[in-house]
This record gives C-alpha cells, sequence and structure tokens, in this order.
C-alpha cells in the first residue's frame, strides 16, 4: 500500500537467535505510532533491522515503505528513500563537524554533478538550529563527540529535520534525557508532525509519550506485536508495568 | 586516425592507470652490474668523477643487507636481477609541450600537468620513466637566475654549483637504496635559486613510471641561497602492472642562512611499487626547511624526510599524511637533527589505516648535549577504519642536556563499522563515509597546504576510498 510504512511478518536473527518472530503493524503517513514492551522484547532489534544493520539477518518478511521494499535498498539508500532512524546511541565521528556532516548528507540527495547552495544551507541549518535552542558553535564540533547526553539527542533531531524524512524511527530517544532535554526534543519532533510523515517512536517508558502524544501504542513482546490500542494504553501499562500483557499471552498460547 | 589508435592506452580504471606501448630508443636492459652503469653514463655522456660515483656506490649497494632486521621483510621481495634500470625514448627534454612525443605528452595531459602549470605554477618538469620529457621554467625567473634542470644538466652545466652539496647531504652510503640511487640515479630536479630571489609561485615535478618491471632513480638537489625562498612540489603514479616496480629516489634540500624550502610531495603510486626514498635537508643558520609529504598508494613505502639544523636558530617541519589501504604498508615519519642552538623541530603525522593496510611511524629527533634553547615538537596520531587495520608507533627521541623543550603527543582513533553504518543512515555511501572521516581527519593538516594541493588531497582519498568498497 502506498503511504504508508508497512512492516508484515517480520523475522530477524542476530547470531543465530531468532529477536523477531513474526512483527507485522502498519503506519501511515501522517500518524504518530508509539512502540513499547519490556527490555529484551526486540525494540532495538526492530528499528536496526529496519535501518538495515550488517549485524542482524532477516529471515522473513518484509517493510514497504510507500509500497517500495526497503529489504532491496542499501542502508544509504534506504536513508535517501526517505527512511531516517534516530539513534538510541548517536555515533561519535571525530574530526567531522557537524556542518560538514550534514551537508554531505544533503549532497548525498543532489543529482551527480550537482553542488549545494552552501548559502542556503547555512541559513536554514542556523534557523533549525534557533528552533531546537542549539548554540551556533555546534556547527564547528565534530559530530557529537563530547556531547552530553541532551546534546546528542537534540542533533539527532536537528539531523532528522535537516533530512526531511517521510517517516522517521525513534530508537529510545527518551533514554538518558533530563525533563529540560526531553521537552526540547518533544518538541522538535511536534513540529515536525505533518500528514506527510509517519513516526514510530520506540520507548521502554510513557514518560515520553507525555510530550509527543501517539495515534496509536503497539505493545511488542518476544518479537511479536501483542496488543495495539490508543493513547491511553500507554498509560495503563505505566500504571501496571507489563506483567499482565505477559499474562495474556501466556494465556493465549 | 590509425596512429592515434596505436597511441591508445591500454588499461584505464582509476585515474593513473594507464600506460602506453613501450617503444625506447635506450635499455639498460634487465638486471644490474657495472655495465649497466657504463651504458647509462655513455648514453648521457657523464663526466668521470660522475662515472666513478656511480661505480663506488654500486659496490656500496652490494655490501648492504636489506635493513630487515628492523623493516619489513617484504623487502626481500624485490628482485634486483629483473628490475631494468634505465629506460628512455632518447629524447632531450623540450620546453614546449608541443615538442614532447605524442604517447608522453598524452600521458602528462591525462595527469593535467599542463593545465596545472598555466594556472598557477612558475616552472615545471616532466620526467617519464628514466628521463625528463619536459622543462621550462618561467623566463622571469630565468633572467633572475633561478637553474630548474634534471640532474643530468645540472651536472654537466652547473657542476660549480652542484657539485659542491651532490651526494653531501646524503652520503651514498647512507642506507642501502641511497646507494641504489647513486649508482643509477636519472633524472629529478637540480635547482638553484640566487641569494634574495623569492620565487612566488611553486616549482613543480612530475614523475610518471610507464614501463613494467621498472626502476625509477630521479635524484634531485635544490639549493636555495640566502635569504631566497621556493616551494617545490613533486606528483607521482604509475599504472597498476602485475609485477612489482621500484621507485628509489633521492633528494637532498640546502638552504643556506636566512632561506626558506618547503617540499611538498603528493604521491599517489599504484599498489605494486615499492616506493624507498631517501629525503634530507641542511638548513643553516635562521634558514627554514618544511617537508610536506602525503603518501598514498604504493606496496611498501619507506620514507623519513629530514633536517639536519645546523646553523643557530634553524626550523625544521615535517607534516605527513600517510594512507594504507588494503595490501599497502606506509612506513613513514621524520628525522630531526638538531646540530645547532636555539634549533627548533616540529613534526606532525598523521597516517591512516584502511582494511588489512598497516602504517608505521618511525621518528627520530635527536638533540645533543652540548647545545642550547633546543625544542621539538612531535605529534603522531593514527586512524583506524575497519577492525583488521594495523599501526605501529615508533618514536626515538634523544635528548641531552638540560636546556631543551621537547614534547611528544600521540593518539590512535578508530571509525568503526558502527559509525559507517551511522553516516550511511544519514544518505552517505560507505566510500563517501569512508572519505568524510579521513578528510576529518588530516583537516587541521591540509588547511596548511597551498588550496591547490589540498583540493588534490581530497580527491585523492575519495579516489582511494572508493577503490577500497568492494
Amino acid at each position: 500500500m502506498s503511504d504508508t510504512l508497512e512492516i508484515k511478518d517480520l523475522k530477524a536473527t542476530v547470531d543465530g537467535h531468532e529477536i523477531l518472530k513474526g512483527l507485522s503493524l502498519t503506519v501511515p503517513k501522517g500518524e504518530v505510532h508509539a512502540i513499547m514492551g519490556p527490555n529484551g522484547s526486540g525494540k532495538s532489534t526492530l528499528a536496526k533491522v529496519m535501518a538495515g544493520h550488517e549485524d542482524y539477518e532477516v529471515t522473513g518478511g518484509s517493510v514497504l515503505m510507500d509500497g517500495e521494499e526497503l529489504f532491496d535498498m542499501d542502508v544509504d539508500e534506504r536513508s535517501r528513500a526517505g527512511f531516517f532512524l534516530a539513534f538510541q546511541y548517536p555515533l561519535e565521528i571525530p574530526g567531522v563537524s557537524n556542518a560538514n556532516f550534514l551537508r554531505a548528507a544533503r549532497q548525498a540527495r543532489l543529482p551527480e554533478g550537482e553542488e549545494i547552495d552552501a548559502v542556503a544551507f547555512y541559513k536554514e541549518m542556523y534557523a533549525r538550529m534557533d528552533e531546537l535552542g542549539m548554540d551556533r558553535k555546534f556547527t564547528g564540533r565534530s559530530v557529537n563527540e563530547g556531547f552530553s547526553g541532551g546534546e546528542k539527542k537534540r542533533n539527532e533531531i536537528l539531523q532528522m529535520v535537516m533530512l526531511d524524512p517521510k517517516y522517521a524511527v525513534l530508537d529510545e530517544t527518551d533514554s538518558g534525557l533530563d525533563i529540560d532535554a526531553l521537552k526540547v526534543v518533544a518538541h522538535g519532533v511536534n513540529a515536525m508532525r505533518s500528514p506527510e510523515r509517519g513516526f514510530l517512536v520506540i520507548t521502554h517508558y510513557q514518560r515520553l509519550l507525555d510530550y509527543i502524544v501517539p495515534d496509536v501504542v503497539h505493545v511488542l513482546f518476544d518479537g511479536r506485536i501483542v496488543k495495539t490500542g490508543g493513547k491511553d494504553l500507554a498509560l495503563k501499562l505505566e500504571a501496571e508495568g507489563y506483567d499482565w500483557v505477559k499474562d495474556e499471552v501466556l494465556a493465549n498460547a | 586516425m590509425s596512429e592515434a589508435a596505436t597511441l591508445e592506452a591500454v588499461t584505464i580504471d582509476s585515474e593513473g592507470d594507464f600506460s602506453y606501448p613501450e617503444a625506447y630508443a635506450h635499455d639498460a636492459g634487465v638486471g644490474l652490474n657495472e655495465d649497466t652503469l657504463d651504458y647509462i653514463s655513455n648514453v648521457k655522456g657523464e663526466a668521470d668523477w660522475i662515472r666513478e660515483f656511480r661505480k663506488k656506490a654500486l659496490k656500496t649497494f652490494e655490501s648492504k643487507p636489506n635493513p630487515t632486521h628492523w623493516a619489513s621483510k617484504d623487502l626481500e621481495n624485490i628482485k634486483f636481477e629483473n628490475i631494468r634500470y634505465y629506460l628512455s625514448k632518447g629524447q632531450k627534454p623540450t620546453r614546449s609541450w608541443d615538442e614532447v612525443p605524442d604517447d608522453v605528452k598524452q600521458t602528462f595531459e591525462r595527469l593535467g600537468i599542463p593545465e596545472k602549470e598555466r594556472k598557477y605554477l612558475a616552472g615545471v618538469e616532466a620526467q617519464f620513466d628514466s628521463e625528463a620529457a619536459y622543462s621550462n621554467v618561467k623566463v622571469e625567473l630565468e633572467k633572475e637566475g633561478v637553474i630548474f634542470v634534471n640532474s643530468t644538466e645540472g651536472l654537466r652545466e652547473h657542476p660549480e654549483l652542484f657539485r659542491k652539496w651532490f651526494g653531501k647531504v646524503i652520503p651514498t652510503g647512507d642506507n642501502k637504496y641511497s646507494a641504489l640511487n647513486s649508482a643509477v640515479f636519472s633524472g629529478g630536479s637540480f635547482i638553484y635559486v640566487p641569494p634574495g630571489v623569492k620565487v612566488k609561485h611553486p616549482l613543480q615535478a612530475y614523475f610518471r613510471i610507464n614501463a613494467e618491471n621498472f626502476g625509477q632513480f630521479e635524484r634531485t638537489l635544490i639549493i636555495v641561497d640566502e635569504g631566497a625562498e621556493v616551494t617545490y612540489m613533486e606528483g607521482c603514479t604509475a599504472p597498476k602492472f602485475e609485477t612489482a616496480t621500484l621507485h628509489s629516489a633521492v633528494v637532498e634540500l640546502v638552504a643556506m642562512a636566512d632561506a626558506k624550502i618547503q617540499y611538498i610531495t603528493v604521491q599517489n603510486w599504484s599498489n605494486n611499487v615499492f616506493n624507498l626514498v631517501t629525503k634530507r635537508a641542511i638548513a643553516h643558520e635562521n634558514a627554514e626547511v618544511r617537508w610536506i609529504d602525503c603518501n598514498i598508494g604504493s606496496r611498501l613505502t619507506m620514507k623519513y624526510p629530514g633536517v639536519v639544523m645546523k646553523g643557530r636558530k634553524a626550523r625544521g617541519e615535517v607534516i605527513s599524511i600517510a594512507l594504507a589501504n588494503d595490501g599497502q604498508h606506509q612506513d613513514t615519519g621524520a628525522k630531526m637533527v638538531h646540530a645547532a642552538d636555539e634549533t627548533t623541530s616540529n613534526v606532525v603525522s598523521k597516517s591512516i589505516s584502511v582494511g588489512e593496510g598497516r602504517s608505521t611511524y618511525r621518528g627520530l629527533v635527536h638533540i645533543p648535549k652540548h647545545l642550547k634553547g633546543c625544542k621539538n615538537n612531535t605529534e603522531c596520531d593514527a586512524l583506524l577504519i575497519n577492525s583488521n587495520s594495523r599501526t605501529d608507533t615508533y618514536p626515538a627521541i634523544s635528548v641531552r642536556g638540560n636546556q631543551h623543550a621537547t614534547q611528544h603527543e600521540a593518539s590512535v582513533s578508530q571509525v568503526s563499522e558502527d559509525q559507517i553504518f551511522y553516516m550511511q543512515q544519514r544518505g552517505l555511501s560507505e566510500a563517501a563515509a569512508m572519505s568524510l572521516s579521513v578528510n576529518g581527519f588530516v583537516n587541521d593538516l591540509v588547511r596548511e597546504f597551498p588550496m591547490e594541493y589540498s583540493v588534490e588531497l581530497k580527491r585523492l582519498i575519495d579516489l582511494e576510498m572508493e577503490g577500497s568498497v568492494g
């Protein structure tokens, strides 16, 4: 189907262990879906598998982005086609400034032989940084090097804004954030919500969803989506933990 | 049309990887003995003292073992008996590209040399195998007394200038390969800049190997007289042959009092070339010598540019970048010999190892006890891309006496698969991600280069990274 990010019966292993065991869900453009689940349920695996990390082997199923198979594309092709992953642990790139990194990422989206308009690029980047409350000095610093947890996550959001993806997956973006940083990050995401974009927000805690209010909440357990509901489902999980979900799954097994 | 067809290059895949069919007027044959030396001397019409110099050097070369007790065992794979030591088309270097033989001219045109000459160079020498095919220096410089010729012409036409220093900065017996070069040298640049003359634009030499199983042994001697200044740049390439090729140069620089020399190398050898080069400078009082050395490609490079600071307040600097890809070993470094009071040296070395590529840094700093007020700063940083890379650092700093300042810093950083994955997730291809990391790593050094050369280096890094992605 077009205008959706559609995950169908996805199975994946790492080091021979099956982590995703037939996961299905669909994120239409314009919606924010959350995935919650206990530790070890496969949340981060899902994010990395979709992005194409080579440690994970896809053993079945598919992910269609606006009808196109993600698994037919290389990691960088997925990105250029409009798939963005905000990392749980953003990597540091010594010696490469934030500005150069973003510029290279934008340049990679232009046709061969076309040069990026540097003036327009800087103007846009500065405007976005102002919105995210980021200091201009950030542009000259090496990507994520020596950044605090909050700065790294803010930088992920800046990259997302600058790359303007069709679908963004946020992998535990709330981990390691204090409440102020969390608000800034949530504000950045909310400002990007649009009928032209879908979000999949992966989180362990309900807290983030107070600020990024989801349209749909999925519960991931043991490699499958075991429950889907509205934002109230997140509140119930926060109040009661995951045990009742586990019990339900085991009862149905 | 048929003529054009015969000149068609044999192979084309990356930039320097092409060659033209061989047709040489002078060929010293395969292998090395006294007859080889006589052949070279006869072709060049050399004076007796040069013939003697060559023959003594051959004996020194034969008596010295390969330095495999400290250097790579790969040196044993050089088959001296299979190498061709002299090849030339019998051409005299011309001052006009129009007079250069077509295949040679096309080679240099493909490498962009005439275009660069028009844009920003004060003089160019282009060497094809053993001899220069083209040599030209701007008329204004010639009028000021600047001499820019090849080694044969330099020793024949200007012995009063060059003989005094020839083989004095780097004696024949310095090492096995300086001895080999002294026996069979051909080509290279002999430059003299008279007192007070400041050459504004760079002089450039370009060394091209075209023939298989060939050894290139250029010899360069640059003398910059009191208060004079020059920047010299050299570039090197060779096609990718199946068999090993040897490049073994000797470069001697003499900076008289208050003189300044900047010597820039950007070499892009194919990975079958053994590149074993000896480079050293003497800096007299208040003189400054700066080596900027970029080593990309080759099978094994061994090169440690040095400065002997002989006069008070002399300054020496080595800035080097080495990139070792799969199957390559860059064994590079610097030698700083302080031989007068208040001398200052600076060494900044950056090495990049990709895949199974290997980088070694060897640095020697010598400050003897009787001197006062000497300073040395050494920084060496290594970057590893992917897990199999290897890097070693062997600093040898001997500082005696307590009136000196030295500091040494070393670091190793790594670009992991996860970092490449992260960059790819932002849309960069694997090659672009690696290039960006490498360029980021060398960025602060490259800023010191003349513009044209920093652009060139960035392009070479991009090409090398593209080649390293399967």
